[in-house]
């Protein structure tokens, strides 16, 4: 008979985090997809555009290595637990968790760990290439670093919850990173981070304003690149302020739909 | 007290109905059955005592509580094997194993759950590189390590060489001279045969039959053919009393004598047969 305790949900929470950290770093496609990715586009475009715009004094290689963060953010937040989420759905996972005593809390604090840890050596690999091939200098003054964490911290909570509810979305784990590439792709084009905001229609930017990428975009410029670049941004100025408000409010809409649509299976309708 | 105990149970999906009204009751310590064709309503049935799907309506008590609400320290006390699972194909056996160990508050052994599941040569393999066989004895593993009282297996041999079937018999016997109650789905009825204590037939989300493998539908005093051939060609008769059907061809000229008791599937197409 059953008498001793439950595990808690925050012991089971972690062991589920270091179950889907040895899964995603051991699924050579994933790792490829969702983490290099960046760094390779990052290669791509930082060679080729290497001169600086007219009227700016950072190289556009630069500008793109402060950008690319925000894509990395997306691939490690986002497509990592939406596409994960709707795998798990699909090959049986979460329906075997829950006819465990496992918790949906510990579940997602599992998922919580996964992406912490993905998106935290994302972004270290993508300054690497920035510094290493594309001369971008990390910044000396604290108040720029306290800026890039809590950056990260509204990025990653926001990318992840959308993803959550994302994954809701799309119909099965095959057809999910088709699906939801779709919104990275056009947000980062659209966001100024494959082309620089700058030269972006007026009200291809607005539509752009609405949502996150512009906005994470934006700020790891802000953190990375110097004040006189401020001249390049929409409103001519870094706007933190109206960063963490736009970041916060997409993460609360981002709770609301997780709590709104998350099933523990595909045929929990009934 | 039984460890199952289910009354007038129905489950509707908008127009169709799944699960027509079913009673059934599981003793503690039993193997118990449920057999059917696909659509029949037996997984429906199964996943609502399980805790994954509500009842429309009826009474259904698993271990003295309701399935429907039952909480962590209920779901701590059930294993469930599914039918199909995928998982985990980056991970080592063992990995998953004790992963799953760490869940429930009493575990069995990991070590001694890898190696009555016949795997503990592939401890160390990823589950990825499993054979179909295997990789339904990790399912059995994760369905036993929280060491369960009841049992849930759906279809747990679907896919097995004749050979992985028998090993997986044995299992399925040790875990029920350990007391495990089980409750296992199927379409062999071979298995049914060989396991089951007791076996209820389901057709069209009702229980057309129910009764031990010798007595199912009336098996035991159903009749015999005894089937021969002699100069005017051959012969069928359908009998009560098979032994005094033979005798009385004893000295005669015939070939090709034959006694056919029927088999628990040629009771079970019956029984389908006659609900479709």
């Amino acid at each position: 008979m059953s008498t001793g305790a439950l595990p808690g949900t925050a012991s089971v929470g972690l062991s589920r985090g270091q179950a889907e950290l040895r899964m995603f770093f051991r699924a050579k496609e994933a790792v490829i997809f969702t983490f290099a990715f960046p760094a390779f586009l990052l290669v791509l475009l930082g060679s080729i555009f290497t001169k600086a715009d007219p009227g700016l004094t950072v190289p556009m290689s630069q500008v793109f290595a402060a950008s690319m963060i925000a894509y990395g953010i997306l691939s490690t937040a986002f497509l990592t637990t939406g596409v994960g989420i709707a795998i798990d759905r699909e090959d049986g996972t979460l329906k075997r968790l829950r006819g465990t005593p496992v918790t949906a809390g510990a579940y997602f604090v599992g998922k919580i760990v996964l992406v912490a840890v993905a998106t935290l050596a994302e972004v270290v690999l993508l300054l690497a290439v920035g510094v290493l091939l594309f001369d971008l200098s990390l910044p000396t003054d604290p108040a720029r670093w306290l800026t890039l964490a809590w950056l990260l911290v509204l990025s990653v909570l926001s990318c992840t919850l959308l993803g959550i509810a994302a994954s809701s979305v799309a119909k099965s784990g095959k057809s999910a990173p088709a699906v939801l590439n779709l919104p990275v792709i056009a947000l980062q084009f659209i966001s100024g981070i494959f082309v620089h905001i700058s030269v972006l229609p007026g009200p291809m930017v607005t539509v752009a304003s609405f949502f996150p990428v512009k906005w994470m975009g934006q700020g790891f410029r802000s953190v990375f690149l110097p004040d006189s670049m401020m001249v390049g941004e929409v409103a001519g100025s870094w706007e933190h302020g109206m960063t963490a408000l736009v970041l916060g409010a997409w993460c609360v809409i981002g709770l609301v739909l997780c709590l709104l649509t998350f099933r523990w299976s595909e045929r929990q309708a009934g | 007290m039984n460890a199952i105990e289910v009354r007038g149970l129905r489950k509707d999906y908008g127009a169709n109905t799944a699960v027509a009204g079913i009673d059934l009751h599981v003793a503690q310590g039993e193997v118990f059955a449920l057999l059917g064709p696909n659509g029949a309503g037996k997984t429906t049935t199964v996943e609502i005592l399980e805790g994954h799907r509500h009842r429309t309506s009826g009474e259904a008590t698993v271990l003295g509580e309701d399935p429907g609400k039952a909480g962590r320290h209920w779901r701590s006390r059930i294993g469930i094997v599914l039918q199909t699972a995928t998982d985990s194909a980056e991970l080592t056996v063992a990995e998953t194993v004790k992963h799953y160990a760490g869940y429930y508050p009493n575990p069995r052994s990991v070590t001694d759950v890898i190696d009555v599941c016949g795997l503990t040569e592939k401890a160390g393999a990823r589950i990825r590189s499993l054979s179909g066989g295997q990789r339904r004895r990790v399912d059995v593993a994760l369905g036993i390590v929280g060491n369960p009282e009841l049992l849930f297996l759906d279809e747990p041999t679907t896919g097995f060489d004749p050979q992985a079937r028998r090993q997986f018999w044995d299992l399925v016997r040790t875990l029920a001279a350990d007391g495990t109650t089980i409750v296992l789905t199927t379409h062999y009825l071979d298995e049914a045969e060989a396991l089951a204590g007791r076996l209820a037939v389901i057709a069209d989300g009702r229980i057309v039959a129910e009764g031990t493998p010798a007595t199912l539908g009336g098996r035991e005093t159903a009749q015999a053919t005894v089937t021969w051939t002699d100069d005017t060609g051959p012969h069928e008769l359908r009998t009560d009393d098979p032994v005094a059907a033979v005798a009385a061809l004893a000295g005669q000229n015939i070939g090709g004598l034959r006694v056919h008791q029927p088999t628990l599937e040629d009771v079970y197409l019956d029984l389908i047969g006659a609900a479709a």
